[in-house]
């Protein structure tokens, strides 16, 4: 029998990731995103006992995901674009270590102390690496309450698959919005040992020890070398994205997260107008569908792709890179947590290439 | 008190020359070698045969190198011993 | 085993052909199974290694190897892990108290303690060593105050004291300018989550004894789970102090006792064990 529920997507989250046998959450205070870890203090502990902890500060929080993933556990953190930057070191040393944990941003408006309200602005921080040397998280870019649900559990499965902390990359409407979720039948907390865990050194295997620190560079490069091949594996696999009347379009919007859904409506104004425009969303970030795009951008009958997001222009560059020259790319932004609507995007797609069509 | 024999087993190998052990040591035995390891470091030996195996040494060295033995002498012996009483009696008298 | 030295050439074996001394049932001490054989990186002389040997033999004695995660800071101690025979995690700098609180809580049966330099504990991660003892955080924490970052070559640290010459206070720390040394074992002592706080020193046998006792005592508490334990070692740092270890010992105890007095700041008050 499914279970429905009308659910905020910050409680959503937080009931996903108790329902995905999560062993420990340490978060801290920060709108648009605190109901995580208030609706966990309220709930989880007697449900599944899974450790629940406000720390003093994100970059606390993010290391305690460090020492708890060390042992093999199901870790995960949430905050929001100022906290993040916050958790970025920590987050280095997650990638480097290999340990596999979940992190939720919800993003808000920047830079600085910004605003609280929703943005996409830490679209390069997440997928280009928000913290020093070379290392990728997966990103999955949620677009609805439902996918918040499920993207908590998919990125459990994969961060465990591959080893590699994996982000949420939502932002502070979709946070605080509510919509009917289906939530999944509650999943047994974790039991077995992960071999590499530190979990006390029995007698009959070495001691493990986690660590991102090879002070010799041969064998630092190979480390890195190691990563890198696991992120091209990781491209091979897991990309992932959603794509809506792109096979007869002559103008494709892209976009990410909640902006992929105003790109549907206006998509609909436009085809009500005889302008055939449809949609492509990206729900991995990293690994990005470059190939995908690089596709749709080949089809001779295409006039030009129109890449909308709620910042100055980030994903429009990876977008660009897929392209490859081969179609014409227009941007449209909003800032400062303005969204934009259905009807400024059909605006901008006739300002950018009615001329074309008609 | 019975008289108590020490001696030490130093890994001079992987000795620092800190000589901390020789400031501990009650009995001034120890003493850096002229001679140098593989690392170049004159390593702690010992010089005098005086030591009661207390641990001072091992205690505060850092490299953990030091193994220490301590056996009590001149445990009280016996005065006579007699043996193979059936057929002919030896005396050995002990000093 | 052969007890003969690798070089073949102790003064002591030499000396004539008496009875030896040095076989298996004399033994009376040696170095635990729980320090590994790797050569330590420590500068000759150092309390670091010490203190590591102490943990080892705590670790060793309680029996616990199996059930004792580890937290390396990053710091002269940054490559403990390679010493210790136990589970280790390596933390960021100054985020060791976080990382042992992650482990903790996800493993509340087992011994988890984290090792940090004066820079790691009581600069960059004061807020991590504050709110964990706050929270009194069912751990061990051993805390290396040797009052300056040896690390990366001898600059000033929060417990640097008044007038002590480093790298970044070259003229002597200048208290208008760069405060008093910061006494971090005082503040958390003051929290009613640390159940034991207490300050030793490695530099002597007797010292030793008592260090190890500690060490001891803070394992103990906490499989009783009675809360924070914070084991401050005041140390030395040879090479950054720029004297002999001989020398630095001496200066520890004329300089560092005398602002770092050794003895327990916080003791259970029921008669605990």
């Amino acid at each position: 029998m499914k279970e429905l529920k009308l659910m905020k997507g910050n409680e959503a989250l937080a009931e996903a990731a108790i329902r995905s046998g999560c062993d420990a959450y340490f978060g801290y205070p920060i709108t648009p995103q605190s109901e995580v870890l208030e609706y966990l203090s309220l709930e989880a502990e007697k449900r599944t006992g899974m450790t629940v902890l406000q720390a003093e500060s994100e970059v606390a929080s993010i290391n305690m995901v460090y020492g708890a993933a060390g042992t093999g556990k199901r870790a995960m953190t949430s905050s929001s674009s100022p906290g993040i930057s916050l958790m970025q070191e920590g987050i280095s040393y997650i990638a480097c270590a290999e340990l596999p944990c979940l992190i939720a941003n919800v993003m808000r408006g920047g830079p600085g102390l910004g605003t609280i309200q929703p943005s996409q602005g830490d679209y390069f921080q997440a997928v280009k690496g928000g913290g020093h040397g070379d290392y990728r998280m997966i990103v999955l870019a949620p677009s609805t309450v439902q996918e918040m649900v499920d993207f908590v559990r998919l990125g459990f499965d994969l961060a465990f698959k591959w080893r590699n902390p994996v982000m949420i990359l939502a932002d502070g409407a979709l946070g605080q919005m509510m919509e009917k979720v289906e939530l999944f039948e509650q999943q047994p907390r974790k039991t077995n040992i992960e071999p590499w865990a530190t979990v006390g050194k029995p007698k009959d295997r070495e001691r493990n020890f986690i660590t991102s620190l090879h002070i010799q560079p041969d064998k630092m490069e190979n480390i890195n070398l190691h990563l890198q091949k696991k992120y091209n594996e990781i491209t091979k696999e897991e990309i992932r994205f959603a794509s809506s009347g792109c096979e007869d379009a002559e103008i494709i919007l892209t976009g990410f997260g909640l902006v992929a859904r105003i790109c549907q409506k206006a998509a609909q104004l436009a085809r009500a107008k005889g302008i055939k425009v449809g949609v492509f969303r990206p729900k991995t970030l990293f690994p990005f569908p470059y190939a995908e795009i690089e596709k749709l951008a080949s089809n001779p009958k295409l006039k030009g792709i129109l890449d909308v997001e709620m910042n100055a222009g980030q994903m429009v560059e990876d977008v660009r890179l897929a392209v490859n020259g081969k179609t014409r790319v227009e941007f449209h932004g909003r800032m400062g947590g303005i969204v934009p609507s259905p009807e400024e995007v059909l605006a901008k797609i006739e300002e950018k290439f009615v001329g074309e069509l008609v | 008190m019975a008289k108590v024999k020490g001696d030490i087993f130093i890994d001079i190998e992987k000795c620092k020359g800190c000589e901390l052990c020789k400031v501990a040591c009650p009995q001034s035995s120890l003493e850096l070698s002229r001679k140098i390891n593989s690392k170049g470091y004159h390593y702690i030996v010992k010089i005098e045969d005086n030591c009661t195996g207390c641990t001072n040494c091992a205690l505060v060295c850092p490299e953990g190198i030091i193994k220490v033995y301590r056996k009590t002498l001149n445990k009280k012996e016996p005065v006579a011993t007699i043996t193979n009483v059936t057929n002919d009696i030896t005396v050995t008298v002990q000093q | 085993m052969n007890e003969k030295t690798m070089l073949g050439e102790n003064i002591a074996e030499t000396a004539d052909t008496q009875e030896v001394i040095c076989c298996p049932e004399n033994l009376v001490y040696e170095k635990p199974d729980t320090l590994l054989d790797t050569p330590m990186h420590y500068c000759p002389g150092c309390g670091h290694a010490v203190t590591h040997k102490l943990i080892a033999e705590v670790i060793h004695e309680m029996d616990i190897q199996s059930e004792t995660i580890g937290i390396a800071p990053v710091g002269c101690a940054v490559f403990a892990y390679n010493y210790l025979n136990i589970d280790m995690q390596e933390a960021a700098h100054g985020r060791a108290s976080a990382v042992a609180t992650g482990v903790k809580r996800v493993f509340p049966e087992k011994f988890v303690f984290s090792y940090q330099g004066d820079g790691d504990l009581a600069a960059i991660g004061t807020a991590e060593t504050i709110h964990t003892c706050n929270r009194g955080e069912n751990i061990l924490i051993i805390f290396i105050n040797n009052a300056i970052y040896g690390m990366t070559g001898g600059q000033m640290a929060p417990t640097t004291l008044p007038g002590m010459k480093s790298t970044t206070s070259p003229f002597g720390r200048d208290v208008a300018t760069m405060g008093n040394p910061l006494m971090i074992t005082n503040l958390v002592a003051s929290l009613p989550g640390v159940y034991y706080a207490t300050r030793v020193a490695v530099n002597s046998p007797s010292n030793v004894r008592k260090a190890k006792k500690a060490i001891a005592k803070g394992f103990e508490y906490q499989k009783l789970k009675k809360g924070l334990c914070f084991v401050e070692v005041v140390s030395n740092c040879p090479s950054n102090w720029k004297m002999t270890p001989i020398q630095a010992n001496k200066w520890l105890e004329e300089n560092m006792f005398p602002y770092y007095p050794l003895g327990d700041l916080k003791v259970p008050n029921d008669k605990e064990k």
